[in-house]
């Protein structure tokens, strides 16, 4: 029993993680229109961006703010320059040319780094016993700044008036650029902070354990289940979706084992799209 | 050298397979496939297994392989082919990956990590040093028999109709065709295809290994299909071919760079095939050889007035 909390207090902290990015990636679709397979090279990038940053004293917020700047810069301009040209051809080829940017970004991190796990420097501190249940101390800081990242794309997705601009222009592209809303500034706003939470996202979940090239290889499938699970599209349902999925993803570990632990993604894409294909948040399937 | 010369042209010619194969969906139903090494390593694994632990015939491993590949992406569209193209994408690069993890953990059927070695090549004893060459032709025989399959399939009514649902599907359907049915047919064909390629694969080399299924080779077919232009059998064949130049000069060219280290040659190679797919979808969107439209047939006069 204690084994399975132990599972679903783990899940949970991984799921708020997973939100971020998650966030990120569904607030792009919402906006631009076509599944961006970059976030893969973006949360690495990100994740070294950090890295970097965090080895050059800059502190753990500082660190994640430099992570949020590096990847939205480099996420917009490849979104500027490689995908957006192509939407114009249809989703399809949008998306294959983001899968070539993350593997670019992949690559270049791998020509500076080399392909060794890297973790990052952090002070040791003593486990948390609640019952039964272990909670590091490193989890919650995580955690708590992965809300507080969370909590500012609400509010700004709230009460702003580009992130009023950027909900209207998901809802009716048409009828907000007629309300005289630049839909050229809302994508590169989009691209920017959507790109900047899965930069975010990398560090946050390269903070727990270590990063390496592949680290965003390795969570784009949660990403992508969380944001299919919650809704394309939807912010809140991006959150919900990524929880469920850290739980399901921690569980599974008990019943298969480790290695299986990426198919988790996968199986609730099938499922998700098999029987409620908007999602449980979402308006309607796009 | 003549041993390299045909290694690449047998390489090419299974990546010709494999273009071939996303030309099917990709340039003529819009479909994507970004599993295709899945499919590719389900049809190698499937012959390998037959002809090793089966110990059945080679060409039973070979039909085996179609018949995988194919149940395959029946599977894999069932649930998505009613959805949008880009559900299809990602459920596609999902199950590329849940192959992979199969194959390095389930030991007890696939040799985990350690991959499949001594899959047997047809009459490789007797051939000897003629095997390579033999086995060319015997590769190229198969890309022949399916070019002339999917050209019949582009130029036929099927192929028409599989165009339409690319350009409209919504059209399609209410010209009273069934679109899902249609998708997961070409779709089961495309993915049949691959997992033959898989197989061609695997009694080539004679060894296999989770490693060797990376989705790096999903791209490497993109690139080869894009460049060469989707929608016409010809230029996926001709994009196959030049791939394998491309990744054989990209290989030559890293070995130049001074002073980096082989995980540095291995990421630059990488990074210039995805700097290369990307510009030939931003500059060359059609081509080499662009699909041709054939001019809608004038209709005849019905009968009288």
């Amino acid at each position: 029993m204690s084994l399975v909390l132990q599972a679903l207090v783990n899940g949970l902290v991984s799921g708020t993680l997973l939100a971020v990015p998650a966030i990120g990636f569904t607030a792009m679709f919402a906006v631009l229109r076509f599944p961006n397979f970059s976030v893969s090279g973006v949360a690495t990038l990100g994740a070294f961006a950090g890295y970097v940053a965090y080895a050059a004293s800059f502190g753990l917020v500082g660190s994640l703010a430099v992570a949020f700047a590096v990847a939205g810069a480099v996420g917009l301009f490849f979104d500027r320059t490689a995908h957006l040209p192509l939407v114009r051809q249809g989703a399809l080829p949008a998306a294959i040319a983001s899968i070539a940017s993350g593997l670019v970004l992949e690559n270049l991190v791998r020509l500076g780094f080399g392909n060794d796990l890297r973790g990052f420097d952090r002070p040791i501190a003593r486990d948390i016993h609640i019952a039964d249940i272990r909670v590091s101390p490193q989890q919650l800081e995580t955690m708590g700044m992965a809300l507080a990242v969370m909590l500012a794309v609400f509010a700004g997705l709230a009460f702003t008036r580009i992130g009023k601009a950027m909900r209207a222009s998901a809802d009716n592209p048409e009828l907000a650029a007629l309300k005289g809303i630049r839909p050229r500034r809302v994508a590169m706003m989009a691209s920017f902070v959507g790109m900047g939470l899965v930069g975010i996202g990398g560090m946050l979940l390269g903070l727990d354990s270590s990063i390496d090239p592949l680290t965003g290889t390795r969570i784009l499938l949660s990403i992508f289940a969380s944001a299919v699970l919650g809704g394309l599209g939807s912010p809140t349902g991006a959150v919900l979706g990524a929880c469920l999925i850290g739980v399901a993803e921690e569980l599974s570990v008990l019943v298969v084992g480790s290695p299986y632990r990426t198919a988790v993604g996968f199986f609730a894409i099938l499922i998700v799209l098999t029987l409620r294909p908007r999602g449980l948040l979402g308006e309607r399937a796009f | 050298m003549l041993n390299y010369l045909l290694f690449i042209a047998t390489m090419g010619s299974l990546y010709g397979l494999l273009a071939l194969s996303l030309n099917l969906i990709w340039g003529g139903a819009g479909m994507v496939n970004l599993g295709l090494a899945g499919f590719f390593a389900v049809g190698a694994y499937a012959s390998a297994l037959v002809t090793t632990s089966g110990h059945g015939p080679i060409l039973a491993g070979w039909m085996l392989a179609l018949i995988a590949g194919g149940f395959a992406g029946l599977v894999v569209t069932l649930s998505t082919t009613r959805l949008r193209e880009d559900y299809l994408a990602i459920v596609t690069l999902g199950f590329a990956e849940v192959v992979r993890l199969l194959a390095a953990n389930e030991t007890w059927l696939t040799h985990g990590t350690d991959g499949i070695s001594g899959i047997p090549g047809p009459w490789k004893a007797t051939l000897g040093p003629d095997f390579n060459a033999a086995y060319l032709a015997i590769v190229l025989a198969v890309l022949g028999a399916v070019f002339v399959l999917v050209r019949r399939l582009d130029r036929s009514p099927y192929g028409r109709v599989l165009r339409a649902i690319r350009e409209d599907a919504q059209v399609a359907q209410v010209a009273g065709k069934s679109v899902l049915r249609f998708k997961a047919e070409a779709f089961a064909l495309s993915a049949a295809i691959a997992g033959l390629a898989g197989a061609l694969y695997a009694h080539f080399t004679s060894y296999i290994a989770p490693d060797l299924f990376l989705p790096l080779i999903t791209i490497y077919i993109f690139l080869a299909v894009a460049g060469g232009g989707t929608g016409r059998p010809a230029g996926a064949l001709v994009g196959a071919y030049l791939l394998m130049l491309l990744l054989e000069s990209a290989r030559f060219f890293v070995e130049l760079v001074p002073s980096i280290s082989a995980v540095q040659r291995a990421a630059l190679k990488e990074l210039l095939i995805a700097v290369t797919l990307i510009l030939v979808l931003r500059l060359a969107p059609g081509g080499l050889m662009p699909e041709r439209i054939p001019v809608a047939p004038r209709p005849r006069a019905q009968g009288k007035r």
